[in-house]
């Protein structure tokens, strides 16, 4: 095949906005992806933010097929039959800038794929890349089922395991601990149904959060999100965390245990489950890749590790279509000079410092080690609904002071050296 | 609902080939058995006969969990030829 500007692997998120910038400027440029679509391989939980895209996508999201406005947002804290929820709704929620939908990614991205295709871009799906093409350590292209593609730039988005960024030498294995893995439920209901169900105007929709006794005190949480007519909902789980866990459940039974939680179980009564789904999800990232570029190669998005867990928040799709667009700018100004070398493509980087990328990432970078903390899975949910239980229950005998019970609740939970740890690391948040 | 009703819920176009190869020689000395836990689509299991690890490719999710959860470098873990493995049509 002959030479082309640059060659994406992996029609995602980060591929398809590197691809959608770049043929907005003209560069020739082909995305490899090996899903039947873009998106057939994709599952998100989940929800997008979408103000921090404006300056990067301004145009493309107004038309995007998302799901729900998100208006409501809870999190619940399970204890072991019981459980505290935190609701927060606001009318920023609904400036006319949206704030956050709701996602389905097949649906999204084969959108997505279509828009690039109308810009000039080409996406061939059915078609898995399996090697590098290098000459003297620099990449100069990719070999996809059999055939040479040569290309000035190849842009690695091949999601969060990346086998190619290891290829290329960039990162080693994704460890155990910079991993969790995402299982998904997608629960059919009609949208009269999820709007009553869920108190929700038209439309509108909620972003749910549960941790605590569901993960066996593994390091990870529930999700439950709304979409237009049906509902996500499922698990995301720390590997290293979850191997560590005794005794060993699996996964899939804990999803189902969480599912049959009262909390959970009445959202989905009487909906249709029409699809399953897993996928992993890079913590931590930043300590993955030792740089996100090399000679004729640039990596975004998940494969780079721009993923952020700050507890109550998870992102990386806007991660992921931002450093997209960063990389195609990284791109059009070394086709301007004509060097593609390591030196020409570290201005990618530059980009990224500047922008909510790499500053979030820096601001969160000791996140997992406050969001991994297992009390925070197996001690702080059961220990709070314990105190509100005592609040709440009047039984036979006498019934000791609030004041007291709320006095002794604190002196065991965080007037403590553990507690006091744990507060003190939450200032890094 | 057990994983595999659920997994036949889903649209998989599968290849003739196993995109997941287990080094047999590096299972058989595995105490901790860390994939028959983390796959999602509770697709490992042991041969009571033969004490050998298997897989039922066909259901993977491709979500790399086993990968990532093996401590010994025991699989050698490959994503399905293109056009063929899950199709998720919500995702």
């Amino acid at each position: 095949m002959e030479r082309i500007d640059v060659v994406i692997v992996g029609g995602g998120l980060g591929g398809l906005a590197c691809a959608y910038c770049l043929a907005k400027e003209g560069i020739q440029v082909l995305v490899l992806e090996r899903g039947d679509h873009p998106g057939s391989k994709n599952v998100t939980g989940g929800r997008i933010y979408l103000r921090p895209l404006k300056p990067f996508l301004p145009e493309l999201l107004d038309e995007a097929p998302l799901e729900r406005l998100v208006t409501k947002e809870a999190i619940t804290m399970m204890g072991d039959g019981s459980s505290f929820t935190l609701q927060f709704t606001s009318e920023k929620f609904r400036e006319e800038t949206p704030h956050s939908y709701t996602i389905l990614r097949s649906r999204f991205d084969k959108w997505f794929g279509e828009r690039v295709m109308d810009r000039g871009g080409f996406v061939v799906p059915q078609r898995r890349v399996t090697e590098l093409l290098k000459e003297d350590g620099r990449v100069v292209g990719v070999v996809s089922e059999g055939e040479e593609i040569p290309a000035d730039v190849v842009i690695i988005a091949d999601g969060a395991l990346s086998l190619f960024a290891q290829k290329a030498g960039l990162r080693g294995p994704l460890p155990p601990r910079n991993a969790a893995v995402g299982i998904k439920e997608v629960v059919k209901l009609q949208p009269e149904v999820i709007e009553e169900r869920f108190g929700l105007k038209p439309g509108e929709g909620m972003a749910h959060l549960f941790f605590g006794s569901i993960t066996h005190g593994a390091f990870g949480g529930g999700f439950l999100y709304t979409n237009s007519d049906t509902i996500s909902l499922g698990l995301v789980i720390g590997i290293e965390s979850f191997l560590k866990t005794q005794p060993p459940t699996e996964t899939h039974r804990l999803l189902e245990e969480f599912k049959e939680r009262e909390e959970v179980a009445h959202f989905i009564r009487g909906g249709e489950l029409v699809e399953y789904s897993a996928h992993l999800i890079p913590e931590g990232g930043r300590t993955l890749l030792s740089r996100p570029y090399g000679d004729g190669i640039l990596v975004v998005g998940d494969a780079a590790g721009f993923a952020l867990n700050m507890g109550i928040t998870v992102r990386g799709m806007e991660f992921a279509l931002a450093s997209g667009c960063m990389a195609a700018q990284a791109v059009k100004r070394a086709k301007e000079t004509g060097d593609f070398s390591a030196s020409s493509l570290a201005y990618y980087e530059d980009l990224l410092r500047e922008s909510f990328i790499l500053q979030d990432m820096e601001t969160f970078r000791d996140s997992l080690e406050v969001v991994e903390n297992p009390r925070l899975f197996n001690f702080y949910p059961r220990w709070l609904c314990n105190i509100l239980e005592e609040i709440f229950w009047i039984g036979e005998g006498p019934k000791e002071k609030i004041s007291s019970t709320l006095w002794r609740g604190i002196k065991e939970g965080i007037f403590n050296i553990a507690g006091l740890k744990d507060v003190w690391r939450f200032r890094r948040i | 609902m057990d994983p595999a009703s659920k997994l036949a819920l889903d649209a998989f176009k599968n290849d003739k080939e196993t995109h997941i190869h287990i080094k047999q020689e590096i299972c058989k000395d595995c105490a901790e058995r860390h994939c028959l836990y983390i796959c999602p689509g509770g697709l490992y299991s042991i041969n009571e006969d033969t004490g050998e690890l298997l897989i039922e490719y066909a259901g993977c999710l491709e979500c790399g969990s086993c990968l990532v959860a093996c401590p010994y470098g025991a699989l050698e873990w490959n994503y399905p030829r293109g056009g063929f493995g899950v199709q998720y049509r919500y995702g």
